[in-house]
C-alpha cells in the first residue's frame, strides 16, 4: 500500500515535469511576442527591450524554466517590477493582470471547485439512480423515459442547455439571479443561487452517460450467479439490489467518475463562459490569448495535478471496493 | 410463434388417474404436473412440461438430463426464483405442506434459505466476490433470525464452516471467496445453504466445476450432512456416476418432460427408456469390456420453443420407427414399466415404482436392451 503510494507519487512527479516542460516549449514556439502585446502604442524598441529584460524574457530558456521551477519549490525574488519577493509555491508574476499568479489562482480555483463538486454529486446521484431504476424496471415506461433522457443529454451541447436554462429561469421567470460567484463561506444562499444553473447544466449532460453506463452494468450484474445466490438465501429485494448487485455494478462507474471529475476540476471552460463566471478554465483560455506565460503554466499544472490525483484516487477506491485488487 | 396449446393428442393426460402402487403422504416436497413457460421474443419456451415427483426427508432424488432438459428450471421454480413477469408456472409445488405456486413473493422469500436452500454449480461465481465468505454465511443466517446478534451469527457461521470440514474456520471466516480453493468454496457454499437447517436442499450440479477427487469429498459431505440434518435432497446432474453414488431415486428428464423415473437400482440396472440407455452407453464402464465402443446419443437436444411432435426424443431414437408412427404423433405418458399398454397413465407425484414414458412395449424394450445395449458392456 505505502509502496504503491510512493510509486504513484514518483510517476506523478514525472508526469507533471513532462507537462511543465512541454507547456514551456510550446509557449516559446508560439510566433508572438508577449511584451509587444502589453505595451501601449508607440513603444520604442528600447523600451520593449527594457521590459523584456525586467521580465527575464531575454534569459536562456533553460534558466527561465529553472527559475520558474525553483520558485514553485522554494520561492524566489522576482524583482521590483514583479512584486518583489514571491514565496513558495511561487507561480510567477502575470505581466498581463499585474498580480502574482498565486493570487489569481486563489481567486479562480474556488470558483471552479464550487461549480464542479456540487455538479459531480448531482450527476452521480442522478445518473446512477436513473441507471439503476431503469435496469430494475427494464422494458417499462420508466426505462424508456430514462433512456430518452440520457439520449437527449448525450446529444446536447452545454452552451445550448445553458442558454435555455438562462433564458427560462433568469430572464423569463426571473426565479434566479444572473449567475455569479459568491464565496460559500460569505453567503451560502447566494453561492448556491448563483451557481445552481451551472450545476444543473453540467449534471444533465454528464448524468446521461452515467445513466447509460450504470444501467448496462446493473443489467449485467443482475444476471450474475451471486445475485441469484442472494435471492436464494431469502434476502429481500432492497438488500439484493442495494448490497449485492449495486456494489458490483458500481465499479466501472467509479473509474469514469474519477476521471471525469479530475478533468472537470482542471477547468470547465464552456460552462464558465456560458454562465459568465470567471473560473480556472476561463482564466486559462484568457492567459493563452494574451500570451501570459506564468498563468498558462499555473493553470496547466493545476489541471494536470487534478487528473493525476484523480487517477490515484480511482485506484484506491477500486481496491476499497474489490478485495481482489491488490495495490502494488 | 406458437402460443396456443398443443394439439390434445400431443399431450399427456391432463388429469392422470393413477395406479400409484404406494403413496407416501409424508413427502416433504411434492411437485405435481409442473409446467414452466417463458415468453421470449422468439416464442414460448416450454422449459418444463408436466413433471411430477416427490421427495421425503432423508431421501435423495437425482434429476438427470442434458442441458436444456428442464432440470435447473424445475429447481429454480421450486425456490420461486423465476422472474414472474416473463414466466408462467402452473401445477403444484408443495414444500412442507405449503403450496408455493401462486404464493405471494414475500411468502416464498421467507421459505427460501430457511425451509429450502440451494447449492449452485460454480461456487466462485455464486459467492459474492466483494464480501467475506463468513459475512455471506452470517447474512444468510440473520435473514431468517433477525433477532440474532452479529456475534451470534458469526459464531453460527464459524460452526457451520467447521461442520463442513473447513480447517481454521475462525480465520477463514474473514477471507474472501477468491482466497478459497474450489473445493473449499463449495464447502462454504454448502455451509451457507445449511446454516438455517433447511428441510429441503437442492444441489444443482454441485460437483461439476470441481476436480474428481474433490467431487467425491463433496458428495460424501452431502451424504453425511443429510444423515445429520435429515433433509430431503434434490441432486441435479448430468453425471450418472454421481447419481449412482448418492441418489435413492432417479428422474430422467428430456425436453422438459420426465421420461423415466424409479429407484436408483431400477433405473441404473434395468433402464427402460432409450434415452436413458443412451446416457448409460455414453459413460465408460470400469467393469465392462475395456475395448467396447461408447455409444453416443446421435443428434442434439431439441429446441424447447419447437419441440418435435409426439415423443420429443423420437428424432434421436434408434427405435422410433417400431411404434407404427405413434412416436411421431403422440406424447407417451409416464406409466409403470410393466403396464400392458399406454392407456394406463400415471403421473402423480407420489407414484412409486419404475415409470417410463415410451411407446415401445415392455417386452420389446427388454429384448432391445438385452440385445443392443447390455451386450456392449454398459450395464453395471
Amino acid at each position: 500500500m505505502s509502496r504503491f503510494l510512493i510509486k504513484r507519487l514518483f510517476s506523478a512527479t514525472l508526469t507533471l515535469f513532462a507537462v511543465s516542460v512541454l507547456t514551456f516549449l510550446m509557449f516559446f514556439a508560439l510566433p508572438r511576442d508577449p511584451v509587444s502585446g502589453m505595451c501601449p502604442k508607440n513603444c520604442s524598441p528600447e523600451r520593449l527591450e527594457r521590459v523584456r529584460d525586467d521580465l527575464g524574457l531575454n534569459d536562456p530558456l533553460v534558466s527561465q524554466y529553472a527559475g520558474y521551477m525553483k520558485g514553485i519549490v522554494t520561492g524566489r525574488d522576482l524583482g521590483s517590477a514583479q512584486g518583489g519577493r514571491c514565496d513558495a509555491p511561487c507561480l510567477g508574476w502575470s505581466y498581463v493582470s499585474n498580480e502574482a499568479v498565486s493570487d489569481t489562482i486563489a481567486r479562480v480555483l474556488p470558483v471552479t471547485l464550487s461549480i464542479v463538486i456540487p455538479a459531480a454529486i448531482l450527476w452521480l446521484l442522478l445518473g446512477v439512480g436513473l441507471g439503476m431504476v431503469s435496469a430494475l424496471r427494464r422494458g417499462t415506461w420508466v426505462d424508456r423515459a430514462a433512456i430518452g433522457f440520457s439520449l437527449t443529454g448525450a446529444s446536447l451541447q452545454l452552451y445550448f442547455v445553458g442558454a435555455v436554462l438562462l433564458l427560462v429561469f433568469v430572464y423569463n421567470l426571473r426565479l434566479l439571479p444572473v449567475p455569479s460567484y459568491t464565496s460559500l463561506f460569505d453567503n451560502p444562499a447566494k453561492w448556491a443561487s448563483g451557481l445552481v444553473l451551472a450545476w444543473v447544466a453540467l449534471a444533465f449532460l454528464f448524468s446521461a452517460i452515467y445513466a447509460r453506463l450504470s444501467r448496462a452494468q446493473m443489467l449485467e450484474t443482475l444476471s450474475e450467479d451471486f445475485v441469484r445466490t442472494a435471492r436464494a438465501k431469502g434476502l429481500a429485494k432492497p438488500k439484493v439490489y442495494g448490497r449485492h448487485a449495486l456494489r458490483a455494478a458500481i465499479t466501472p462507474v467509479v473509474t469514469i467518475a474519477g476521471l471525469d471529475v479530475g478533468g472537470a476540476l482542471g477547468g470547465t471552460v464552456i460552462t464558465e463562459t456560458t454562465f459568465g463566471i470567471q473560473g480556472l478554465g476561463r482564466t486559462a483560455v484568457d492567459a493563452v490569448r494574451s500570451g501570459d506565460l506564468p498563468t498558462i503554466m499555473a493553470t496547466v499544472l493545476i489541471a494536470a495535478v487534478f487528473v493525476v490525483l484523480a487517477n490515484v484516487l480511482v485506484d484506491l477506491l477500486y481496491a476499497a471496493i474489490d478485495p481482489r485488487v491488490r495495490l502494488r | 410463434m406458437d402460443s396456443s396449446d398443443p394439439a390434445p393428442s400431443g399431450k399427456p393426460d391432463d388429469h392422470p388417474t393413477v395406479p400409484a402402487q404406494r403413496a407416501n403422504e409424508d413427502a416433504y416436497l411434492r411437485v405435481s404436473d409442473l409446467r414452466v413457460r417463458f415468453d421470449t421474443e422468439d416464442g414460448v419456451v416450454r422449459a418444463v412440461d408436466g413433471v411430477s415427483f416427490a421427495v421425503e426427508r432423508g431421501r435423495t432424488l437425482g434429476i438427470v438430463g442434458e442441458s436444456g432438459s428442464g432440470k435447473s428450471v424445475t429447481s429454480l421454480a421450486i425456490l420461486g426464483l423465476h422472474d414472474p413477469k416473463r414466466t408462467t408456472i402452473t401445477g403444484e409445488i408443495s414444500v412442507g405442506g405449503r403450496q408455493v405456486v401462486g404464493l405471494a413473493d414475500e411468502e416464498v422469500r421467507r421459505l427460501r434459505g430457511r425451509d429450502m436452500a440451494m447449492i449452485f454449480q460454480d461456487p466462485l461465481s455464486a459467492l459474492h466476490p466483494y464480501y467475506t465468505v463468513g459475512r455471506q454465511i452470517a447474512e444468510a443466517y440473520r435473514v431468517h433470525h433477525p433477532k440474532a446478534s452479529r456475534r451470534a451469527a458469526r459464531q453460527r457461521a464459524i460452526d457451520m464452516l467447521d461442520r463442513v470440514g473447513i480447517p481454521q474456520p475462525a480465520r477463514r471466516f474473514d477471507q474472501y471467496p477468491h482466497e478459497f480453493s474450489g473445493g473449499m468454496r463449495q464447502r462454504a457454499m454448502i455451509a451457507m445453504s445449511l446454516v438455517n437447517d433447511p428441510a429441503l436442499l437442492i444441489a444443482d450440479e454441485p460437483t461439476t466445476a470441481l476436480d474428481v477427487t474433490v467431487q467425491a469429498q463433496i458428495l460424501d459431505l452431502l451424504a453425511d450432512l443429510q444423515a445429520e440434518f435429515h433433509s430431503a435432497i434434490i441432486l441435479i446432474t448430468h453425471d450418472l456416476g454421481v447419481v449412482g453414488q448418492v441418489a435413492d431415486e432417479v428422474l430422467v428428464m428430456y425436453g422438459g418432460r420426465a421420461v423415466e423415473r424409479g429407484s436408483v437400482e431400477q433405473v441404473l440396472r434395468a433402464p427402460q427408456h432409450p434415452y436413458t440407455w443412451g446416457l448409460l452407453s455414453s459413460v465408460p464402464s470400469l467393469h465392462g469390456d475395456a475395448d467396447a465402443d461408447l455409444l453416443p446419443i446421435r443428434g442434439n437436444p431439441p429446441s424447447l420453443i419447437n419441440l418435435p411432435p409426439g415423443c420429443a426424443f423420437h428424432p434421436r431414437c434408434r427405435y422410433a420407427d417400431r411404434t407404427g408412427g405413434r412416436s411421431q404423433s403422440e406424447v407417451p405418458a409416464l406409466r409403470p414399466v410393466d403396464a400392458a399398454d399406454a392407456t394406463d397413465a400415471a403421473g402423480l407425484a407420489e407414484a412409486t415404482g419404475h415409470l417410463v414414458a415410451c411407446h415401445l412395449g415392455a417386452a420389446e424394450r427388454a429384448a432391445l436392451y438385452a440385445e443392443d445395449i447390455a451386450s456392449v458392456g454398459v450395464a453395471r
